[in-house]
C-alpha cells in the first residue's frame, strides 16, 4: 500500500494516498457517530415521549382500561417476583457451578469440558425456544400452569450461562497469592473458598448478578407463554403475572392507541435498566476488573 | 528436625532438581543459596507439598519430620502446614481485615474462643513488631498496610499457628531496602523459637543471618546441592572450587 | 480430605451437572412436542404444503423460513460494517475520551430490550419507512431495527479483537511510516480477522434468535415476501403469535420450528467455539 520502494513517493501516488486516508477516516467517524446518533434517538425520543407521563401515582396504581389508564403498580410487582424467582434458583446454582468449573475440575477433563459445551449452546439458544420449553416443561408437565413460578423458572434457565461465566470470571481474578497463603496455613478447601476467594471475588460475583438482572428485566419472549399476561395484582406465586416488558409489547401491539403509555412504561424500563448498567460498572471498577468489554459482550 | 533425602522435583516429567539431601537443625537458620532457576524455591515447596498446588509438579525421595517420614507424622496436608509454615516471596495477605487475616488460620485449626483469639492476635503482632502500627486499625483492610507490614503480618499469621519450622521464600526481596531491614531484624530475633529455612539471593544477608548455608547449583539445566554445612566454614574455606567462587562473588 | 470438603465437591459437581442437563432438558421438551408432526406429516410436506393454514392442515413454512433468513442476514450487513467501524474507531480514531464514551454507548445499546426497539421502530422508524411504500410494518424496518441491535454484539467483539493485535506490530508500522488507514488496513484487520468473523457469526446468531423486535415490526403476514418492501413474518414471530391458541398437530408443528431454531443456533455456537479454541 505504502509506497517502500522509493524514497520519495511520486506526487500523484502521494494525493492517491491521501484521498484513500480521508476517505477512511471519513467513513469511520461516520459510522461511529451514526451508532451515538441513533442511541441518542431512541433515548431521547423514550424520554420526550414517556417521562411527561410518569409520576408516582402510575408507578403504583392499578392497570385500568387494558393499561390505557391507570398505572403498573401489579405490573412492577409481577416482574420484581419473576426476578425473585428467578435469583433465588439460579444465583446459588450458578456459584455452585463455577466453583466446580474453576477450583474442582481440571479444566481439561471430560465432564468440565462437557459442561462448558452445553452452556455454550444454551446461551445461544433462542428466547422464544425458551418460551416453548418453560411452557411445555414449567407449566404443562410441572403443572404449574402460567404463573409466577413458571417464567421465573424459564427466566433462571436462561441467565444461567452469563451467571455462571461471570462468576467464573470472579472467582478466577481472585490471586493465585491468596489460595497459596491459604494453603500454606493448612486451611481446608472449603475454608479457603468460602472465607477468602468467594469474599475476594464478591463485588465481581455482584456484578455478574446485576448483569444477569438486566438481562431478564428486558426478556419478553421467554414470559408470554409462561407467566402469561394477566395485569391484575397476584397474590401468590401460582398467579398468573404480567412483566414490564410484556405490558410493553402488549400495550403497543394490542392494545389500540396504547402506544403513549407503552412509552411510559418503556421509559420506566429504560431508566431501570441504565441504573443497572451503572451499577455493574461500579462493582466491576470496585473489584478492580474495570468496565471490560466482556462484561457488555454476555448480554 | 526437617530433612529432606534425595528429594528430586520434576514439572511435568521435566526435571529440575535432583538428589538433594538436607538436614536443617532445630531453631537454627538455614539459608538456601545459588543462581536463579536453580531449584531452591521448588526444594521449598517441596517440603510442605505446596507442589500438590502447581499443575503438573511431582517429588521423589523422603521428607523426614523428627527423623520420620512426614506422612506417618501428619495426617493430612493440612496438618503439614499448620507445622510447617511459609512465607512467600511476594506479601500475600488475604483481602480481609488485619485481625481476620490472623483469625483465620487459628480458626480453621479449631481455635473458637474469642478471648484466645484476641491474645494470640497481640501476641503475635508484638512479636512481629507491628501491634504499636496497627492496633488501633485492626478492623481495616490489610491491602492498606505498606509492603513491609504486609509481610511481617503475613510472618504473624504463620507464627500464630505455632509452627515449628517455617520456609521462606526470599521474604525481603519484594520489600523496599528500610522495611527488609526491618523484617531481616525480625526474623534475627526469630531465631531459636523456630527452625527456619530462608531462600536468600543477597550473600550478605545470608551470611549474616544463616547458621547453616546449602549452596544450589545448576548442571545439565538441573539444580542440585553441591555443598552444605556451617556458614563460616563455607565462607572460610570452602574446598569446592565453584562454591568458593560463588560465596566470594566471583561467579554467579 | 474434610466432611466440608467432601460436601462441597459433591454440591458443586452435582450443580455442575444440573446446569448442563437444562441444554438436554430443553431439546428432550421440543423433540418430544414435535414427534407428532414430524412423525405424522414429515418434513418435506413443510416446504411442498400449498400454504400455512394450520387449522386446516395446510403447514407450509418456507415463506417463514425466507423471511427469518433475509431479516438476519440483512442485519448483520447492517450490523457488520458499523460494528467494525466502531471497533477500528475506538482503536485508532476517536481521541481517548470520546472512546471511552463510545464504548459506553455501545454497551448502553447492547441494554436495550428488544420490546423497546420495537416500540420505537413501529412509533419513529416505521412511518419513515412507509414514504417508500406500504405501511413501514415490512422486512426492511424488521432489519433495519434489527441490524441496530446486533451491532452491539459486533462492535464489542471487534473492539476486543482488535485491542489483542500485538502492540508492536502497530508499533513496528508506524516506525516504517505507514499512515493509519494502512496500518489498520494492512496489519490490524488481517491480525484481527478471526476476532471480528466470530463477531459477526454470534451477532447472526442473536439475529436468528430474536423475536419481538420483528414480532412488532415486519408486518406478520405470511406470505412469499417479493421484496424487502413487503411484510413477511419469521419463524419466531410464527410461535410467538400461535403458541397462545395453538392445540395437537399446529402446536407440534411450532415446537418443529422452535427445534429448527435451536439446531441452526447450536451448529453456529459451536463453529464459534471451535474457532475461539483454534485461534488461541
Amino acid at each position: 500500500m505504502s509506497s517502500t520502494q522509493s524514497v520519495k513517493p511520486t506526487r500523484s501516488g502521494q494525493s492517491t494516498h491521501t484521498i484513500r486516508e480521508l476517505t477512511a477516516a471519513f467513513s469511520i467517524w461516520l459510522a461511529a457517530g451514526l451508532v451515538m446518533a441513533i442511541l441518542a434517538w431512541i433515548l431521547i425520543d423514550i424520554s420526550i415521549r414517556g417521562l411527561s407521563q410518569i409520576n408516582l401515582s402510575f408507578l403504583i396504581d392499578d392497570v385500568t382500561d387494558a393499561g390505557r389508564s391507570g398505572g403498573i403498580g401489579p405490573i412492577i410487582l409481577s416482574t420484581i417476583l419473576i426476578l425473585f424467582v428467578t435469583l433465588s434458583v439460579s444465583v446459588p446454582l450458578s456459584i455452585a457451578t463455577a466453583i466446580a468449573l474453576t477450583e474442582q475440575l481440571n479444566s481439561e477433563s471430560l465432564l468440565a469440558r462437557y459442561v462448558r459445551r452445553c452452556l455454550d449452546i444454551l446461551a445461544g439458544v433462542p428466547s422464544i425456544v425458551f418460551g416453548l420449553f418453560g411452557n411445555a416443561f414449567f407449566t404443562i408437565t410441572l403443572g404449574l400452569g402460567y404463573s409466577i413460578l413458571s417464567g421465573g423458572l424459564t427466566l433462571s434457565c436462561m441467565v444461567l450461562p452469563i451467571l455462571i461465566r461471570t462468576a467464573e470470571q470472579a472467582i478466577n481474578s481472585v490471586p493465585l497469592e491468596h489460595r497459596h497463603a491459604a494453603a500454606a496455613l493448612g486451611m481446608s478447601r472449603s475454608t479457603t473458598l468460602f472465607r477468602v476467594i468467594l469474599p475476594a471475588a464478591a463485588p465481581a460475583l455482584a456484578a455478574g448478578i446485576v448483569l444477569s438482572i438486566g438481562r431478564a428485566l428486558a426478556e419478553t419472549a421467554a414470559l408470554i407463554f409462561t407467566s402469561g399476561y394477566v395485569a391484575r395484582t397476584p397474590e401468590s406465586l401460582f398467579d398468573s403475572g404480567r412483566s414490564l416488558s410484556v405490558h410493553i409489547y402488549d400495550l403497543a401491539m394490542n392494545v389500540p392507541n396504547g402506544g403513549a403509555r407503552a412509552y411510559a412504561a418503556a421509559c420506566v424500563l429504560v431508566a431501570m435498566l441504565l441504573v443497572i448498567n451503572e451499577t455493574t460498572a461500579l462493582l466491576l471498577k470496585f473489584a478492580g476488573l474495570g468496565s471490560t468489554p466482556h462484561a457488555g459482550g454476555c448480554r | 528436625m526437617i530433612s529432606a533425602i534425595n528429594l528430586s522435583v520434576t514439572y511435568h516429567g521435566k526435571i529440575v532438581l535432583r538428589d538433594a539431601t538436607v538436614k536443617a537443625e532445630p531453631g537454627k537458620v538455614l539459608a538456601l543459596v545459588g543462581p536463579s532457576g536453580c531449584g531452591k524455591t521448588s526444594f521449598l515447596a517441596a517440603l510442605n507439598r505446596m507442589t500438590d498446588l502447581i499443575p503438573g509438579a511431582n517429588i521423589r525421595g523422603q521428607i523426614t519430620f523428627d527423623g520420620r517420614p512426614i506422612d506417618s507424622v501428619f495426617s493430612n496436608r493440612a496438618e503439614l502446614r499448620r507445622h510447617v509454615g511459609m512465607i512467600f516471596q511476594k506479601p500475600n495477605p488475604f483481602a480481609l481485615s488485619i485481625r481476620r487475616n490472623i483469625e483465620l488460620g487459628l480458626r480453621e485449626h479449631g481455635q473458637r474462643n474469642r478471648d484466645e483469639l484476641r491474645q494470640i492476635t497481640e501476641k503475635v503482632l508484638r512479636d512481629v513488631g507491628l501491634w504499636d502500627e496497627v492496633q488501633n486499625r485492626l478492623d481495616q483492610s490489610a491491602l492498606e498496610l505498606s509492603g513491609g507490614q504486609q509481610q511481617r503480618l503475613c510472618i504473624a499469621r504463620a507464627i500464630a499457628l505455632k509452627p515449628q519450622v517455617l520456609l521462606m521464600d526470599e521474604p525481603c526481596s519484594a520489600l523496599d531496602p528500610l522495611a527488609a531491614e526491618h523484617v531481616e531484624k525480625l526474623i534475627q530475633s526469630m531465631r531459636g523459637q523456630y527452625t527456619i529455612i530462608i531462600v536468600t539471593h543477597n550473600l550478605a544477608q545470608a551470611r549474616r543471618l544463616a547458621d547453616n548455608i546449602a549452596v544450589f547449583w545448576t548442571r545439565d539445566s538441573v539444580g542440585e546441592i553441591v555443598e552444605h554445612g556451617p556458614t563460616e566454614t563455607l565462607f572460610g574455606a570452602s574446598s569446592n572450587e565453584i562454591v568458593k567462587s560463588y560465596l566470594s562473588g566471583r561467579r554467579g | 480430605m474434610s466432611r466440608n470438603d467432601l460436601i462441597l465437591k459433591i454440591i458443586s459437581r452435582v450443580s455442575a451437572l444440573l446446569s448442563a442437563a437444562v441444554v438436554l432438558l430443553i431439546l428432550r421438551f421440543l423433540i418430544h412436542e414435535a414427534t407428532p408432526a414430524l412423525r405424522e406429516i414429515g418434513l418435506y410436506r413443510f416446504l411442498t404444503d400449498p400454504s400455512w393454514h394450520p387449522l386446516s392442515g395446510n403447514f407450509n413454512l418456507k415463506p417463514m423460513i425466507v423471511a427469518t433468513l433475509v431479516t438476519s442476514l440483512g442485519a448483520v450487513l447492517i450490523a457488520g460494517p458499523l460494528g467494525i467501524a466502531s471497533g477500528l474507531f475506538v482503536h485508532f480514531y476517536a481521541p481517548p475520551a470520546l472512546a471511552t464514551w463510545h464504548r459506553r454507548i455501545v454497551e448502553i445499546l447492547a441494554g436495550i430490550p428488544s420490546v423497546v426497539f420495537g416500540l420505537w421502530g413501529l412509533v419513529v422508524l416505521a412511518p419513515i419507512i412507509a414514504n417508500l411504500g406500504g405501511s413501514g410494518q415490512n422486512l426492511l424496518t424488521a432489519t433495519v431495527v434489527l441490524g441496530l441491535m446486533v451491532l452491539p454484539t459486533v462492535a464489542v467483539l471487534s473492539d476486543n479483537a482488535v485491542a489483542a493485535v500485538p502492540r508492536e506490530a502497530i508499533q513496528g508500522a508506524a516506525a516504517l511510516g505507514m499512515s493509519r488507514w494502512a496500518t489498520v488496513w494492512n496489519i490490524v484487520l488481517p491480525e484481527s480477522r478471526s476476532g471480528i468473523v466470530a463477531g459477526i457469526i454470534l451477532a447472526l446468531t442473536r439475529a436468528f434468535g430474536e423475536t419481538m423486535a420483528v414480532l412488532m415490526l415486519a408486518g406478520n403476514v405470511v406470505e412469499m415476501p417479493t421484496s424487502l418492501l413487503s411484510p413477511g413474518r419469521t419463524l419466531n414471530a410464527n410461535i410467538a403469535l400461535e403458541l397462545g391458541y395453538a392445540s395437537t398437530s399446529h402446536r407440534s408443528v411450532l415446537f418443529v420450528s422452535g427445534l429448527i431454531l435451536m439446531l441452526v443456533v447450536s451448529v453456529m455456537v459451536t463453529v464459534i467455539s471451535r474457532r475461539r479454541r483454534t485461534t488461541q
